[in-house]
């Protein structure tokens, strides 16, 4: 008796281990498919394309409207969006392309991420692909080999950086919109005095505000823009030079005006100090529009980054954020093709600008705008010089990472626990620490 | 024991009934554990082959300019996050445990109220607490003014001088029904007789709990210390809810569960660094497997366990 409960205990666990092994077995001719077979689908039949994304709040957006108006005009073509959790994309992602089970369409991070997914084999090259023309070079700067000679995803959004303010508040006391930094100090003074609204709606508690929305949204009109940034990555320029000391200058003298316990005040904290009229300006970015025009009871308006003096070319930060690229693996790679042909269109620009206010195609082809903040910060595109957030390309690969060590010494010269001298010096040192051209 | 039993052939079935265990143990723990402990000791290459480099990533945690002052903060801050929870957690949850053995009116009911927030998810504690402290609408803030406390109020959560203490105890309020509990399950433990011949002796209440009470609890003090240290040097969830993986403002809330994260899985424009990561792991070990060969050679062998 005992002898056969042992067979049985044994045999039940043969059975759990080859159950285990047997996902590895069926995964095996999935692999197979990583290289790009001949058999492309005879014409007439239906091709099914899968997209990979991080974009689940699109979901619906891209139902609804994009794929539609693609399927319409490729009646052969199906595509699928299937997004991920944003904080899970990338990890998903790679383990898919890993396993050879991704989508024939790759949702493209900005820089560094892709271009790894791009030397991995992963993403195909995109040089000749018709559209690319529409694109700028700032525009496909995010999705660029160091050389600038392959593009490998197809750009599709920006957003842009500027502060959003609530008319009622500035109305009741009588103010305008301010242009140079003296008058929106003045604002936020005159608001100070009059103590019914919170100046500067921001907090430091999440970091990331300071740098993104504080450091990088006023900065560039003191860098001057691209060639700032350029001279950053060609080492001429330093973070101890004047133009970034007086950013953080800058950040430190706001924080008068920030809402009170600002140090532990998060994003969602001071989106709905704004939000539910309590504060007055709220430094941020395009992709806010849709959830203020849903929560903000009061009328908005927005206004670009200050001038240093009035009359100077005004910069802004149109930042790269989002693109859509073929995996090189697909078996379908004619129909991805002509998907993201179809995205560099002016059809796709239009659509996708005005279904996300706020997030802006990239492309140079003429679109029209519904939403009147949306077209607002769209019409700086004409008024300013347009630059992106100046640790994103090349400058973040090291250790420490420039990106995250601005996050915290923007915090800090805001906290008041770094001057800003401080700050420049420590980013300078981090950053020669790796960086040669630097150096 | 029969002592029929050591002349009995090895009893197989002994590894039957353990065979899933240890099957799922060992793919699920030490496989990972031991698969990991390997990888600090590779880098990737230029190609981003791994090689084996020895020794190298421990000497650049130690020693490189990146690594060694975030490695020295993660883990004075971890001490002092562990020393927190052993002086205020485990204190006053043994504290509780007296008065709830006390026969105080309504123990039943605290128990379950003290022990509540152990089974809560940490992610609605870390929200809980951010609304509490929060400066804009936290009810912090009016509470103290109500008792004229209000100029006391501060952002705890966002001053660097602070907020590692504030999470401290954040997470000593989430916790203490643990050694509450256990202290308790040994203070119910001690036969009444022990008690009232003490009593009958002369001796105060005070002097029942040091004298009677207290050495019968302290292995219970010793394993719960244990659990602190092995709790406090895995911690990680709640500061990441709280303060992100950055660990905010200035690092001041960064502990190795944390630093761990940010360099293993990256952040934002940083790449994940698998090796290095690795290696902070291995460290984590590391000081925990000292820590509770410590607490065995010193502590266990050493404290007298009364038959009761």
């Amino acid at each position: 008796m005992r002898k056969h409960t042992i067979f049985v205990f044994f045999v039940l666990i043969a059975l759990l281990l080859a159950s285990c092994g047997q996902p590895a077995a069926t995964e095996a001719p999935a692999t197979t498919g990583e290289q790009p077979v001949a058999t492309e689908a005879p014409a007439g039949e239906k091709v099914t394309l899968t997209i990979e994304s991080w974009r689940n709040d699109d979901l619906q957006i891209w139902e609804d409207q994009i794929i539609p108006a693609f399927e319409a005009k490729y009646p052969n073509i199906d595509v699928v969006f299937a997004p991920t959790a944003p904080a899970e994309y990338n990890g998903v992602l790679n383990t898919k392309l890993e396993g050879g089970t991704a989508g024939d369409l790759i949702t493209c991070r900005p820089f560094d991420a892709s271009l790894q997914l791009y030397d991995q084999g992963y993403l195909a090259p995109l040089n000749d692909l018709p559209g690319m023309e529409n694109f700028s070079d700032v525009a496909k700067s995010a999705w660029i080999t160091d050389d600038g000679q392959n593009v490998f995803c197809v750009p599709m959004a920006s957003v842009i950086h500027g502060f959003f303010y609530n008319k009622e508040a500035l109305d009741k006391l009588g103010l305008q919109e301010p242009t140079t930094k003296a008058e929106f100090m003045a604002v936020l003074e005159a608001l100070k005095a009059d103590g019914t609204y919170t100046p500067l709606a921001m907090g430091t508690s999440d970091m990331w505000e300071a740098a993104t929305m504080g450091f990088q949204n006023v900065g560039p009109v003191y860098w001057k823009g691209e060639d700032g940034r350029q001279a950053l990555i060609k080492g001429t320029a330093k973070y101890t030079d004047e133009p970034y000391v007086q950013t953080w200058t800058d950040l430190a003298e706001w924080a008068p005006y920030l809402p009170e316990g600002y140090q532990s005040v998060k994003y969602p904290d001071a989106q709905v100090l704004f939000t539910s009229g309590q504060a007055a300006i709220y430094p941020t970015g395009s992709w806010e529009i849709s959830l203020f025009e849903k929560d903000a009871p009061f009328e908005m308006g927005i206004f670009p980054p200050y001038l240093p003096n009035a009359g100077d070319t005004c910069y802004i930060s149109d930042h790269t954020d989002i693109a859509l690229g073929m995996n090189a693996a697909t078996a379908h790679s004619e129909e991805a093709k002509t998907f993201l042909e179809w995205v560099a269109s002016q059809e796709f620009a239009g659509l996708y600008s005005n279904a996300l206010p706020g997030f802006f195609t990239l492309s140079n082809l003429p679109i029209e705008l519904e939403d009147p903040l949306a077209k607002e910060f769209l019409s700086w595109r004409d008024t300013c010089e347009e630059t992106i957030r100046n640790s994103y390309q090349i400058l973040s690969r090291g250790e420490p990472n420039l990106e995250n060590e601005l996050w915290r010494v923007s915090a800090a010269v805001m906290n008041g626990s770094l001057t800003p001298e401080q700050a420049g010096q420590e980013i300078q040192t981090g950053l020669d620490s790796w960086y040669e051209p630097s150096q | 024991m029969q002592p029929t039993a050591g002349r009995k052939s090895f009893p197989t079935y002994i590894l039957v009934f353990l065979a899933p265990a240890i099957l799922i143990y060992t793919i699920f723990m030490v496989y990972p554990l031991v698969n990991s402990l390997r990888l600090s000791f590779f880098a990737p290459n230029a190609a981003r082959q791994e090689i084996f480099v020895g020794l190298q990533n421990y000497v650049k945690l130690f020693t490189d300019d990146n690594f060694a002052p975030r490695f020295r903060g993660a883990l004075v801050n971890n001490f002092v996050f562990f020393l927190v929870h052993v002086l205020v957690q485990n204190t006053i949850g043994l504290l509780l445990a007296a008065l709830l053995t006390s026969g105080i009116k309504g123990s039943r009911f605290y128990r379950t109220v003290l022990f509540l927030p152990t089974v809560l998810s940490v992610v609605i504690i870390g929200f809980i607490w951010q609304l509490i402290l929060n400066p804009l609408w936290g009810v912090s803030e009016s509470i103290l003014d109500l008792v004229g406390l209000g100029f006391l109020f501060k952002p705890w959560l966002g001053l660097p001088e602070s907020a590692l203490l504030t999470v401290s105890l954040i997470s000593v309020w989430q916790w203490i029904g643990i050694p509450m509990i256990l202290f308790y399950a040994a203070l119910i433990g001690i036969p009444d007789e022990l008690i009232e011949a003490a009593r009958v002796d002369g001796a105060t209440g005070w002097h029942v709990f040091w004298r009677v009470k207290f050495p019968l609890v302290l292995p219970t003090v010793g394993i719960v210390a244990i659990l602190t240290f092995v709790g406090n040097f895995n911690a990680f969830d709640l500061i990441y809810t709280m303060k992100g993986a950055n660990a905010g403002p200035e690092f001041s809330t960064d502990i190795m569960g944390t630093f761990f994260y940010r360099t293993f899985f990256g952040q934002q424009l940083q790449l994940g660094n698998p090796s290095m990561g690795a290696t902070i792991a291995a460290m984590m070990f590391l000081i925990i497997l000292v820590g509770v060969l410590v607490y065995i050679f010193s502590f266990q062998r050493r404290v007298t366990s009364y038959e009761l």
